[in-house]
Order: structure tokens, then C-alpha cells, then sequence
């Protein structure tokens, strides 16, 4: 008997993105990064071209990161103190991309000051030859100030500046515009909200092609298939031609595993969880395996060992 | 699949006779596809017809059911691709996989562990679903003992693997009383395998290397009898199995093409290096269309992982797993316990609840009713804010069970700490912790 494999014959395809610029481009990177050119959905080989697989970026933070688990600071060592030796560290333990993560205050309540950010961009830019991808702090006032003065210090090198919402995303993309990078888009889990920041940030002048969409990810067993779903639907939505969902996408899996219980607390904790570290791990790993299949191009991570684990199952997905 | 009316008319008479009681019979039809009339309304239907409409309104992925003395598990029946669809119906089945070439206390350990095995996850209690047991020694006797020493310490449900019918026999001599799943029937010994399924009424795995040998396959094997079938395409590598298996999930929903329109088995474990990589590998099956999921490898943290994430991606993704709003009494809370609100989402009120109840502190937890969101999701949807926490306050007569006027709120929402104060006149507001991790801390300076 002879099957008919049933093929999805899609219009659309998902727009490359290139980030990090080289010397030739006008950067110091070593080479370029990009992200997208899909024509099928994640990993169905036999019906349309993948021509890049999901990249992993690590997140470091521009100080010691006080909230982070004990198992992470204890996975990286002294490293998480130098933010330079930090992101060496990072392309050591297979990362293709970097996220410099900057805090509010440092030691406890100093602000961290413009010279501050483009200080600790400038050491990262020099230490690793990655493409980088900057976050500001998470608050509107300080994310201005900072990304605009890391989109003047870094100008030309095709970063990735984060993060834009819809209450604040025109002085990061203006700065983006400026200073030749791209920006990353949040939007909480919707896709008529990720189209429409889209579009409102395209509508500044920035080209699709430096636009990198966060669809707001969030932890295995707090919310994860939400994501999950999201992105199916997003990705469903560009293959079948609509423009404005035909970006790639981003996930902070990193952030969102590491700040549940089942990853940060190792005592007083149900005996069925198990063994600690091994949890942790897990945590992370499945909430980044699992996005993936469901159309994650970037995955933020946080742990060396979970980022091990989810490049053997990306080359293996991708067929090597 | 379901058939339109168009296609249902054709199967009719077409006579209009009216004894159905609608004027002609594509109206009959049109109202059949609807689902709003009964085939045995018309007297005129042939036998061939009634036949294939049956046929047509059976589901596409084949439910089939594999019971233990004590458990059963359903898989199959399901509709969609993407359970943004609609929703995923039936979870698959996770086994843990032992082989007779074990000593029979290991084997006993093991399935103890893993079948002894539950957590708790947003009030569920969460547990694997049985134990395949593989005749690796190809000895029939070594095969039984080790089927029995299973049972002795397990009443889930069975897989039994084996390569041939007569082994399969023995090992199902040993398990009275149940309906374990027979591995595997294959191109060579697909007629003694089939006819001892049908004898003992076991669905059965069915294993080809094609899915053109496959389709052939369960046409003979459903020709001697069998319905219940589950496939196994022999695929095991990351990439290969995710491709074949959106294939035969589509086959099935978009083609309706029976001969593979049962539900998928997997074994991670073959080609994992380790167990943090076979649990990588079963989180792709889990969301990707495994129907029972053969794991070679258990501990309490992977267990906890997979079956967090397989209740994840069942869930119904249009209705937010939700618990009773009102008042929740932690550690036989006193008038002057401490009082805390928060929102009827499952996932938040469970990591709250298990917080206080951990600290030990006793508490009075009074859940609004937000539609089921969590709290930043409600907040800014308008579901949690000061008027509807205020109202949770005086409908739920929390007032006369405590002696004090004090309400702990989420940090997440310390936004609402003024607008509460003025729905809520007399009340000292106290903005708690952001996460739930940290109210044990919160919770023990309290001095109301
Ligand atoms: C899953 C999710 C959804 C799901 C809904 C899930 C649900 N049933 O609630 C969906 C996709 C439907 C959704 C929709 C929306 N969402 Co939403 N969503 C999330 C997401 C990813 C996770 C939320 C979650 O489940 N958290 C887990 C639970 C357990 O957390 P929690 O309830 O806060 O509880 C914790 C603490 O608050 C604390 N706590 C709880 N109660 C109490 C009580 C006390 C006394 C104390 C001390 C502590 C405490 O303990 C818990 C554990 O630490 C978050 C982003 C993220 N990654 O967190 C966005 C997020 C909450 N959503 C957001 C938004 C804006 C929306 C929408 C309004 C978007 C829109 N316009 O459509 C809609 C609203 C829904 C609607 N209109 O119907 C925003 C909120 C922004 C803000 N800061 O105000 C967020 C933060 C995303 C973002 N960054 O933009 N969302
Ligand atoms: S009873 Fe049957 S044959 Fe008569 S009109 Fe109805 S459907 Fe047609």
C-alpha cells in the first residue's frame, strides 16, 4: 500500500534576521548570527527549508546577580563578579550569543549610571567576538537612559537591544535606528498584541529584519503551554502569509525556570521533586526543548548544563 | 471524520417520502450533519449506508484502552494538531521499562519506586501509568517470573514485549485478570501474534519500518480481528520522530486514513545517552504526539518534570484549571491569624496555599474570584482589582471570623494599595512579598 504523506504547502516564510555585525558590516564582531528563513514549521524537514537552527544565548549580568539560585552561581564560579570573564566563560560553554542583562542600582542602591552600561558593553564587545544582545533594567526611565547610551557606544554592531512593550519601545527603537541595531518586541502572550507592536515599531522605520519578536514566556508547570500555544499560533499565522507575525522568536526560558521554587530552594521542599540540582536542570530544559518545538529561534538560558542538554537535542532536531 | 450533509445525502434514499418528518431527505441529511437528528428516523436506510455513516463517525485516532488490576489508562480519540485547536483529550500513557534479564528483587525495586511514585502539582496528584516488561532473556519461564514479580508490587497497567507470539502467551498467562498491551506484531510474526490478541482480547502494538508496510499491516491484523491497535513506525532518532509522527497524526485528522489512525508509542530511552536526555527526548513526545511514552530511566525529578509538563499541555487551553473563590483555612487559623488575598488561577492559589501551609503559620486565605487568572494577568485584565477584592472581603463574611482589619496583598499588585484603602474603609492594607517563596519569611513577623 502506498501512504500519501499528506504536505502542507505554506505561502509565507519567517524573515531573516541577522545579528551582530562584523568588520566588513561595520562592527567587531567575528561573525554574524541570524535567526529565521523558515518555510515549515519547527523541524518538519520534508516539507520546507530550515536553514538555521534555534540559537542559544546565555545571560550574564553586568554585576553579581543577588536573586539568582545558589546552583547557578555555583555552576559559573567567580566569573558572575566580571562580566567580561563572564561572557568568555559563556562562549565557552557553547554559547552563540551573549545577553548582557543590566541592573537598576548596583552594591544595593547606587543607580547604574550611563558610563556604567556603556562601560560593562564596551568590556563584553571586547572579551567575546559574539553578536551581544542587551537588556535594560526592566524600568521605563532607566531602560531609556541606559539603552540609548549602549546604542551610542555600541554603534554599528547590529545589537539587540531589549526589551521594547507597547508603553515604551520609542526611544529604544530610535536609538536602534540611530546607531544601526536591532530590538526585541514583548507582548504578553497574544498574537493580535505581538502584531500590533510590530507594526507600531516597524511604523518608526525600522525593517522587519531588525525586529526579533518576545512572545512572554513563562516556566514549565506556571504557565508554560500558554507560551507554547502563542508561538504555534504566531508561526501558523506567518507560514500562512501573515506579514506582520513573520518575525522570529524569543524566549527568556533562563529567567523564567530559575525564578520558580522548584529551581531556587533545595530544602523544605515536597520529597517527590527530588534531587535538587538534577530538578533545576530539568526545569530549564524542558521549558526550553518544549518552546522550541513550538518555534523558539532564540532561547535565553542560564545554566551550563542545561544549555549542554539543549544543544545536543537542537543538533539532533536539525539532523546532525 | 464527520461527513457533511451533502455527502450523508448521497447515502440516503432520496426519495423524499417525509417519514423522517423533514420534506426531503438532503434536509434530513443537512440536519443530520448537524448533529440535530437520528439516523433511525428514516426506515428507508440500507444496511450499506448505515455502515459506512458508522464508520465515518468513529474517531479518526482509535481510543484504546489498556487496564491493570487496579488502573486503566485511554489513549487516542483525539481531534486536533494544535491543542490551541481545541483542546488534547487524552494524556499519554508513561511506562517505565524492565527487563526480565534483571534480577527479579531489582525488578521489583524498581517498579516499586517508580509505580510508588506521586506528586502533587496545582492539587492534582500526579503518577506514572505502568510498567512494560521486556522478555530480553527470550526464555519463557524467566519472562513469567518476572511478569508476576511485576504484578506482586504493581496494580497499574502493563506492556508486555516480547518477540514472539508464544512468549507473549506465557508472559499474558501471568497477568490474570488484566489487559496489557502486547509488543509487537510485526511483518513476520504478525499471524500467531494477531490471533493471540484476538483470543485474549489485548489491543496490540503493531511495529513496521514504513508506514507503507505499516498500512498494510493493520489491514491484515484488523482482517483477523483485531481493533485495538497502537503503531509503532521504528523510528527513534529526535528529528525523524518528530517528522513521522506529525505525519501520522495527520494522516489521521486530515485524510481520515484508517489504517494508521490509531495512537503512537515511543522509546525515548533507545537513543538517549542519559536520563536528563531521555527526559529531553519525552518532553518532544509528550507535546508532539506520543500515545504511550516507554521510559528507560526514573528518578523523582525527572518523573516530576515530564508529568508536570504533560499536564501542562493537556490542559484545556480554553478554560484556566480554577479553584472555589472564598475563604481557605490554613494551619486552623485563629481570629487573629493573619489574612491574605489572592486569586482563584490553580497554579497561583496552589503556590500560595503550599507556602503558608509550609511555613507552619496559620493563616486565612481569601481567594477572589478572577475568572482564573494568575495576578498580574487578572490585574491587568481588570479581574483583581480593588473593587472585586473589596467585595471578595465583605461577601465572604471573613469580617466576623477574624478580630483584626488587616489584608495582605500580592506584591505584584502593591499598585492597588491606595484604591483599597478607600474601598475598603478601616482596613490597614499590607503589601506582601512578590513571589509566594518568600511569605514563610513574611508570614513570621507577623504580629496581628
Ligand atoms: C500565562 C499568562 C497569561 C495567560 C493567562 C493565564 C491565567 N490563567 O492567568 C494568558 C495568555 C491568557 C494571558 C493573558 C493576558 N495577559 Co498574561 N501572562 C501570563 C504569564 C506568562 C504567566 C502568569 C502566570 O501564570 N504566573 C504564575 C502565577 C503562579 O503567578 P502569580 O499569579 O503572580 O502568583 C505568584 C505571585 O504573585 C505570588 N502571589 C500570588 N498571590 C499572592 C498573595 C499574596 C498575599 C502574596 C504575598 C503573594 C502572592 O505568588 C505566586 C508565586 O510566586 C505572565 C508573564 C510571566 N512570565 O509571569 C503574563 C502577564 C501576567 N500577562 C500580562 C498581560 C498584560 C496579559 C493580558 C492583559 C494581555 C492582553 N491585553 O490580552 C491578557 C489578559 C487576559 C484577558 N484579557 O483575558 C502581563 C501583565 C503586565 C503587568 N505587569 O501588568 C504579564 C506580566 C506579561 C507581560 N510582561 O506583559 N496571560
Ligand atoms: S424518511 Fe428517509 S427517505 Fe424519506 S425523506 Fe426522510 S430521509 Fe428521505
Amino acid at each position: 500500500m502506498t501512504v500519501e504523506i499528506p504536505v502542507e504547502k505554506w505561502s509565507g516564510k519567517v524573515i531573516e534576521v541577522a545579528l551582530g555585525a562584523t568588520a566588513e558590516e561595520g562592527g567587531t564582531r567575528t561573525h554574524a548570527v541570524t535567526v529565521g528563513g523558515q518555510t515549515t514549521l519547527p523541524f518538519l524537514h520534508f516539507e520546507g527549508a530550515i536553514p538555521y537552527p534555534p540559537r542559544i544565548a546565555i545571560e550574564i549580568s553586568d554585576q553579581r546577580p543577588g536573586d539568582w539560585s545558589p546552583l547557578l552561581l555555583e555552576a559559573w564560579g567567580d566569573v558572575v563578579k566580571d562580566p567580561a570573564a563572564w561572557a568568555k566563560a559563556a562562549e565557552e560553554a557553547g554559547a552563540e550569543l551573549i545577553l548582557l542583562q543590566l541592573s537598576l542600582t548596583k552594591d544595593g542602591d547606587t543607580p547604574v549610571t550611563v558610563a556604567d552600561a556603556q562601560a560593562v558593553t564596551r568590556q563584553v564587545l571586547d572579551a567575546t567576538g559574539l553578536p551581544l544582545i542587551v537588556f535594560g533594567p526592566g524600568q521605563v526611565d532607566a531602560d531609556n537612559e541606559l539603552l540609548v547610551a549602549v546604542a551610542e557606544e555600541a554603534s554599528g554592531e547590529r545589537l539587540l537591544l531589549g526589551i521594547c512593550e507597547e508603553k515604551n519601545y520609542r526611544t529604544i527603537v530610535a536609538a536602534a535606528l540611530a546607531h544601526n541595531h536591532l530590538v526585541t518586541a514583548r507582548t504578553a502572550m497574544d498574537v493580535n498584541l505581538a502584531k500590533q507592536l510590530n507594526i507600531l515599531i516597524s511604523d518608526m522605520g525600522l525593517p522587519l529584519n531588525r525586529i526579533v519578536m518576545d512572545p512572554t514566556s513563562a516556566a514549565l508547570g506556571y504557565g508554560m503551554e500558554y507560551g507554547y500555544s502563542v508561538m504555534e499560533r504566531l508561526r501558523i499565522a506567518a507560514l500562512q502569509g501573515d506579514k506582520m507575525t513573520q518575525l522570529p522568536m524569543l524566549v527568556t526560558v533562563g529567567y523564567e525556570a530559575w525564578r520558580q521554587k522548584e529551581s531556587k530552594v533545595g530544602v523544605g521542599v515536597p520529597e517527590a521533586w527530588g534531587e535538587w540540582e538534577e530538578r533545576a536542570i530539568l526545569w530549564e530544559t524542558l521549558t526550553t526543548t518544549t518552546l522550541i518545538e513550538s518555534g523558539a529561534d532564540i532561547v535565553i538560558m542560564r545554566h551550563p548544563e542545561a544549555v549542554r542538554r539543549a544543544r545536543v537535542f537542537i543538533d539532533r532536531l536539525m539532523g546532525k | 471524520m464527520a461527513l457533511t450533509g451533502l455527502q450523508i445525502y448521497k447515502l440516503l434514499p432520496q426519495t423524499n417520502c417525509k417519514e423522517c418528518g423533514y420534506p426531503t431527505c438532503l434536509a434530513f441529511a443537512m440536519k443530520l450533519a448537524a448533529k440535530q437528528a437520528e439516523l433511525a428516523d428514516c426506515p428507508y436506510v440500507s444496511e450499506e449506508a448505515k455502515a459506512q455513516l458508522a464508520a465515518a463517525a468513529a474517531p479518526p485516532v482509535r481510543l484504546v484502552t489498556v487496564e491493570g488490576p487496579g488502573h486503566k489508562i485511554e489513549v487516542g480519540n483525539e481531534t486536533v494538531l494544535f491543542r490551541h485547536e481545541k483542546t488534547f483529550f487524552h494524556q499519554p500513557g508513561l511506562f517505565v521499562r524492565v527487563k526480565d534479564t534483571t534480577p527479579v528483587a531489582e525488578i521489583k525495586a524498581a517498579v516499586e519506586a517508580a509505580m510508588g511514585y506521586a506528586v502533587e502539582y496545582v492539587g492534582m496528584s500526579l503518577h506514572l501509568d505502568g510498567v512494560a516488561v521486556e522478555a530480553a532473556s527470550g526464555d519463557a519461564a524467566t519472562f513469567k517470573a518476572a511478569v508476576a514479580a511485576v504484578l506482586e508490587v504493581t496494580d497499574r497497567a502493563l506492556i508486555l514485549m516480547a518477540a514472539d507470539a508464544a512468549l507473549l502467551e506465557t508472559g499474558l498467562s501471568a497477568t490474570n485478570g488484566t489487559r496489557p498491551l502486547l509488543y509487537a506484531a510485526t511483518a513476520e510474526n504478525w499471524e500467531p501474534v494477531a490471533a493471540l490478541a484476538k483470543a485474549k482480547n489485548s489491543p496490540l502494538v503493531v511495529r513496521a519500518d514504513s508506514l507503507d508496510e505499516m498500512a498494510e499491516l493493520t489491514e491484515k491484523i484488523k482482517g483477523a480481528g483485531v481493533q485495538d491497535m497502537v503503531l509503532d513506525p521504528a523510528v527513534r532518532g529526535l528529528a525523524d520522530t518528530l517528522v513521522t509522527l506529525t505525519q501520522l497524526r495527520r494522516l489521521a485528522l486530515k485524510k481520515n486514513f484508517r489504517p494508521l489512525g490509531f495512537p503512537l508509542i515511543t522509546f525515548p530511552g533507545e537513543v538517549a545517552e542519559d536520563l536528563l536526555d531521555e527526559a529531553a527526548f519525552a518532553s518532544q513526545h509528550i507535546a508532539k504526539y506520543g500515545g504511550f511514552i516507554v521510559l528507560d530511566r526514573f528518578t523523582p525529578a525527572s518523573a516530576y518534570a515530564l508529568l508536570a509538563l504533560r499536564a501542562n499541555i493537556y490542559t484545556n487551553p480554553q478554560e484556566p484549571i480554577k479553584v472555589q473563590p472564598g475563604i481557605y483555612e490554613i494551619n486552623d487559623p485563629k481570629p487573629a491569624s493573619p489574612l491574605m488575598v489572592t486569586t482563584n488561577f490553580s497554579i497561583t492559589y496552589f503556590s500560595v496555599a503550599n507556602e503558608v501551609d509550609g511555613s507552619g503559620v496559620p493563616g486565612w486565605l481569601l481567594v477572589a474570584d478572577a475568572e482564573g487568572m494568575s495576578v498580574l494577568t487578572a490585574w491587568a485584565a481588570g479581574k483583581f482589582d480593588a473593587e472585586r477584592i473589596a467585595k471578595a472581603v465583605k461577601s465572604t463574611g471573613i469580617e466576623d471570623k477574624i478580630s483584626h482589619k488587616k489584608l495582605v496583598i500580592p506584591g505584584h499588585v502593591s499598585v492597588l494599595l491606595g484604591e483599597l484603602e478607600e474601598e475598603l474603609p478601616g482596613w490597614e492594607i499590607l503589601v506582601g512579598p512578590r513571589e509566594a517563596v518568600d511569605l514563610a519569611g513574611f508570614l513570621k513577623l507577623w504580629n496581628a
